[in-house]
């Protein structure tokens, strides 16, 4: 069975705002839940599945789908993270493939930045947690800098090609008018700002935002009777990639799975791609991930980025065009949500006009999520616009 | 978990890394009982010999049940490491230090810090050697019979 032809992005919403003191969770996923509805041209009443993290109030799925006066035949909390909502967007499809439900309406939401929570799993009572705790690993940052230190030793990568991705982002982020930061910068601003942990510096780390977001997925039957452009999920891989018996290899991550499953659904290549969408919790993030996805050989992600080649409209492969969770929204410090909406809007030609790639087609959507150096999820979906 | 003063004296710093605190449970408690003596424990997997790293009482390899502990010869040489300049809790006024991942001379890479050297000259691949905190001072708040663990950190070899 393959989700190919069998579900469609119908709806789509970003939460505008960045700083939201004055909202619940709950709530938040209220206003991302309705708001994606109502971009669909659907109501509460016909959602018959419903997808959430484990960050969703209450007992999740039973809490959430109560307050928003769902009648659900098919519920899923998978969590892995930042990469959650594209496996939440994986899932549905193949749910709805496979007739369980006909309308999926996926949301996330938190307010990190209002009550000053640091990104980072929840390790009590984990296995791992004595032997990788005690050494001062306090922030994700200190983990993620091994990953790019360890690069940067095998694969001559520089700081200077790290920060092309923060510039690349904040290119585009000029042109978000809801973006957390808005000011372009410069390889040179990256390298200046104070280094948070070697090779990182405060520029190579994504910003910390209030937020949520929410899309809705369908069946062909409901999306061909919807007004609205709807894009199509053509394919879907996920993987969990941790240190196995203890000699983790942190020159790759879980995208070497991911890709290929979420390409070969799709029957396309990363040469076809026309615009990316990629989790850069941190520049070398991003970098893994799209030498990891197949869009350069291993270790060449560092002279993939440089020249502009990310920036849109015209760069060799445009990403984030939102401005990425580096400079635009990285809500309840998990980017997945957020990256997948500016691929619907892409796809549907409604991104800023001075970053709408033009005539794009087909585009990827890859999340991350726990931690690169020890344990991380990756999920890839590609999607396509209705008629590719 | 916390951790808390009167760790490792780190060289040219004025105040060692946080020390243990915690009470390890299950099979850790034998990796961790050999810590408060000075020794680092790995597992062996009884049927199909690989090495395990993060300690468990099975064989994530093979599912094997039976494991033989053994003392580590504490060589190793640097995989990667970053010098923390931002951090938070107890380590958030001991920066810069060094984080590393340490490939030990028996194969599993594990996480640690890098003490006795300006953080400027670790190098990756570089020859480190295992270094333990020393023993909390007796009568220091733990329980009767409870463990006494040490942490293990890597310091330049020679």
């Amino acid at each position: 069975m393959t989700i190919r032809g069998k579900a469609f992005v119908v709806g789509a919403y970003e939460h505008p705002r960045r700083d939201i003191p004055d909202l619940s969770v709950a709530e938040i996923h209220a206003e991302v839940a309705l708001a994606a509805l109502a971009d669909a041209g659907l109501s509460p009443s016909d959602v018959d599945a419903y997808f959430c993290d484990s960050d969703a109030p209450g007992v999740g799925p039973l809490s959430m789908s109560e307050y928003l006066g769902l009648r659900c035949r098919y519920l899923d909390t998978t969590e892995t993270g930042g990469a959650s909502y594209l496996s939440h967007v994986g899932h549905a499809a193949a749910a709805i493939a496979a007739g369980k439900c006909r309308v999926a309406l996926c949301v996330m939401g938190g307010r990190p930045r209002t009550l000053r929570i640091a990104a980072g799993p929840n390790l009590s009572g984990a296995p791992e947690t004595d032997y990788e705790t005690h050494w001062g690993i306090t922030d994700t940052v200190h983990n993620y800098a091994l990953a790019a230190m360890r690069h940067m030793h095998e694969f001559g990568t520089t700081s200077r090609q790290l920060a092309e991705v923060k510039v690349a982002a904040s290119l585009h982020a000029q042109h978000n008018p809801n973006a957390f930061l808005r000011k372009a910068v410069t390889v040179e601003d990256v390298l200046s700002s104070p280094m948070i942990s070697d090779p990182l510096h405060r520029l190579d780390c994504c910003v910390m935002t209030d937020g949520g977001g929410a899309v809705v997925i369908a069946s062909a039957e409901v999306a061909r009777r919807l007004p609205r452009r709807s894009v199509a999920v053509l394919g879907h891989g996920e993987a969990a990639k941790g240190t196995g018996t203890g000699r983790p290899d942190l020159s790759h991550t879980a995208a070497v799975w991911s890709g290929p499953a979420a390409f070969a659904e799709a029957g396309v290549t990363p040469g076809d791609v026309d615009y990316a969408s990629i989790y850069d919790s941190f520049t070398i993030t991003a970098l893994l991930a799209l030498e990891d996805l197949g869009f350069c050989e291993k270790g060449e992600g560092g002279r993939f980025v440089e020249d502009g080649a990310l920036v849109a409209p015209h760069g060799r492969l445009p990403m984030n065009t939102d401005g990425g969770g580096l400079c635009n929204n990285q809500p309840d410090n998990r980017g997945g949500m957020a990256r997948m909406i500016e691929a619907v809007r892409q796809l549907r030609g409604e991104a800023a006009p001075e970053v709408q790639v033009p005539d794009c087609r087909l585009a990827v959507v890859h999340g991350s999520g726990g931690r690169l150096a020890t344990r991380s999820s990756a999920a890839t979906l590609v999607l396509g616009r209705e008629d590719a | 978990m916390s951790t808390r003063g009167e760790g490792t004296q780190r060289e040219g710093a004025s105040t060692p890394l946080p020390r243990a605190d915690f009470t390890p449970s299950g099979a850790d408690e034998t990796f961790w009982a050999a810590t408060a003596e000075g020794r680092l424990l790995l597992s062996r997997c009884e049927s199909c010999a690989t090495i395990v790293w993060y300690p468990r009482p099975f064989c994530p390899r093979c599912g094997g049940r039976g494991i033989t502990w053994f003392a580590a010869s504490g060589e190793a040489t640097v995989y990667t490491y970053t010098v923390v300049r931002k951090a938070r809790g107890a380590y958030r006024e001991l920066t810069p230090y060094v984080v590393a991942y340490v490939e030990l001379a028996e194969g599993p890479r594990i996480l640690t810090n890098i003490v006795g050297c300006d953080p400027a000259e670790v190098r990756i691949g570089q020859r480190v050697t295992l270094v333990f905190d020393p023993p909390a001072p007796a009568g220091d708040g733990e329980g009767e019979g409870e463990v006494r663990a040490r942490l293990y950190r890597f310091r330049p070899s020679g």
